[in-house]
């Protein structure tokens, strides 16, 4: 009997053991070293880290991971608006609900070039939708000052469908006993959504929380259709100057002590994630 | 229920919310609407600039043709079913195994283990990348081949759905494993034959989902391989769009050919594709 849960957990902790456990020390291992991929490695200690803090393409990627981690909290506000807008028993809205939440279901690749398409200054539909008012183009995705916000917009359509379909559903799981109760006692509008209504879907906002902040970090996809980064690596984040220092210029170690950096960020909401879950299953 | 249901509101708020809906509907999909509609033009009108108004000829039948004909888009749709199909079988099987080892049997280091898989399913895939892909080049040498993306697609999904099916697994009732071993079935038979065909619901979900998120993957379909005859359609059409550089009425239609797939899984499986994902929005 003690063998039976061994066999049945052996090939998935086999597989996960190999495949993400190790990984994870062995480049954090390699982030101490000098590496091109190909010749032997040289131990440089924390050499690569010292690098990085010189380095104003890493502080860009972090001011930029940074400022997907702010405008992403927007696609939890965003989701519950659109959701508590479709709660409703009208014809279509099952169709309506679908058509919403869309985005998430295709690929970052094609929103990306959905969203290169729709921004592009020459030809794109929103140059197109300002010359109807006489205004200029606008070249978001060449401007430094506006590429990483450009390439966000495009990440918050997918992550906003996805937390809104979490509303949705934490909407139709409520009790409407207490949101009737309440409405008798006179509460209505806004202050209803504040005190009686938002408590209730707290498990809704902690996933489309968590899943947002996971989103924000991981977000490669799109800056590497949309911009590679640029112009100048202003839009870059550490994900993709991770892939771009290992890949392109040839520097593993360099890469690794990257990818280290965004694990260890990371870890600070893996950690906050995983107390939450054990103390919900100790309650 | 909340907002006020629209009948019990004025009349001129539920004139308004019936006006809003499909515009609202219209605005959030303008983008799509765009390339759809893209992909339908003719080449002189993309010359003439006209990017944005009716195609004055539609070139439907020989755009989709020509994303067949004039690039590897099949073989990349090919090659994507060829990945995600095992993937998906393998997450499954592994993680229904796990899963009901932990959920069901006590032992010391149980949490331990769970949160071990619970933690590797939200790193950033870019602290395994260097090693995981000199493992597919260097000690299991299937780099550039199929398997490098199924074997580590099956791996890192392997957390998440162990997550998943474990959580299942654990409010199915005790009695049910009890009366089994009580009839003297083996362990394995009570796997086999009590839990399995109760965690059928978990089992479509996590299909479903693990279908989308592993045909979707870009990152590494550009670590794990880099020849045409392997290469998933998202890094595919990636690749399409240095060759077709101008040519948006074919980047548009592949894009559209691209997406069809987990979008036909969405609407025909929806039930179960929001159950899996939206698993934890109402408790925990």
């Amino acid at each position: 009997m003690a063998l039976t849960p061994a066999l049945l957990l052996a090939p998935a902790l086999v597989v996960f053991a190999i495949f993400v456990i190790w990984p994870i020390f062995s480049s954090i291992w390699l982030s101490l070293h000098d590496w091109d991929g190909i010749k032997p490695q040289r131990f440089v200690g924390l050499g690569n880290y010292r690098e990085l803090i010189g380095d104003h393409v890493f502080w860009t990627a972090i001011r930029n991971n940074v400022a997907w981690l702010i405008c992403f909290m927007l696609a939890p506000v965003f989701g519950l608006a659109v959701a508590l807008f479709l709660n409703q028993n009208v014809f279509g809205i099952r169709f309506v609900k679908s058509m919403f939440f869309f985005p998430f279901v295709i690929s970052q690749v094609v929103v990306g070039l959905v969203f290169s398409w729709f921004l592009n200054a020459q030809f794109g539909l929103l140059t197109e939708i300002l010359s109807r008012f006489g205004l200029p183009p606008l070249a978001l995705l060449e401007d430094p000052r506006w590429a990483t916000f450009a390439v966000i917009a495009a990440g918050l359509w997918p992550q906003t469908a996805y937390c809104m379909i979490l509303y949705l559903t934490g909407l139709t799981a409520m009790n409407p006993e207490v949101i009737e109760a309440a409405r008798m006692d006179g509460a209505k509008g806004a202050r209803l959504l504040w005190h009686i209504v938002l408590p209730q879907l707290r498990p809704a906002t902690f996933i489309a929380v968590v899943v947002s902040v996971v989103g924000a970090l991981r977000s490669f996809d799109l800056v590497a259709i949309m911009t590679l980064g640029g112009p100048y690596n202003t839009s870059t984040v550490l994900a993709y100057y991770m892939y771009e220092q290992t890949f392109l210029s040839f520097r593993y170690g360099y890469g690794a002590a990257i990818a280290t950096v965004l694990f260890f960020l990371m870890d600070i909401y893996i950690a906050f994630f995983l107390w939450r879950m054990l103390r919900a299953e100790r309650a | 229920m909340f907002p006020t249901p629209i009948r019990k509101t004025s009349a001129p708020t539920r004139a308004f919310y019936y006006v809003a809906l499909p515009i609202s509907v219209i605005v959030w999909l303008l983008p799509l609407f765009a390339v759809a509609l893209t992909s339908l033009r003719s080449i002189e009108d993309l010359n003439r600039g006209n990017f944005w108004g009716w195609p004055t000829q539609t070139r439907f039948v020989e755009n989709y043709t020509a994303v067949f004909t004039q690039s590897p888009m099949g073989q990349f749709i090919l090659n994507s079913i060829i990945i995600t199909l095992p993937a998906v079988a393998g997450a499954l099987t592994l993680s229904a195994m796990a899963g009901y080892a932990l959920a069901k049997y006590a032992f010391r280091g149980n949490l331990a283990l769970f949160s071990i898989f619970i933690a590797g399913n939200f790193v950033p895939f870019q602290i395994l990348m260097i090693p995981v892909r000199s493992l597919m080049i260097d000690v299991f040498p299937i780099y550039d081949t199929y398997w490098a993306l199924i074997i580590f697609h099956i791996a890192f999904q392997t957390g998440f759905c162990t997550l998943f099916m474990r959580n299942f697994i654990k409010q199915l009732p005790d009695a049910l494993i009890e009366s089994g071993r009580l009839e003297g079935l083996t362990e394995l038979q009570i796997f086999w034959h009590i839990v399995l065909p109760l965690v059928r619901p978990a089992i479509a979900a996590l299909a479903v989902l693990e279908f989308t998120f592993i045909w979707n993957d870009y990152f590494w379909s550009l670590v794990l391989v880099q020849s045409d005859d392997v290469r998933p359609v998202t890094a595919g059409l990636q690749s399409l769009k240095g060759m077709w550089l101008a040519s948006w009425q074919l980047i548009s239609a592949g894009s559209i050919v691209a997406a069809l797939p987990p979008v036909a899984m969405f609407f025909l499986m929806q039930r179960h594709f929001i159950s899996g994902l939206t698993l934890g929005a109402t408790k925990g």
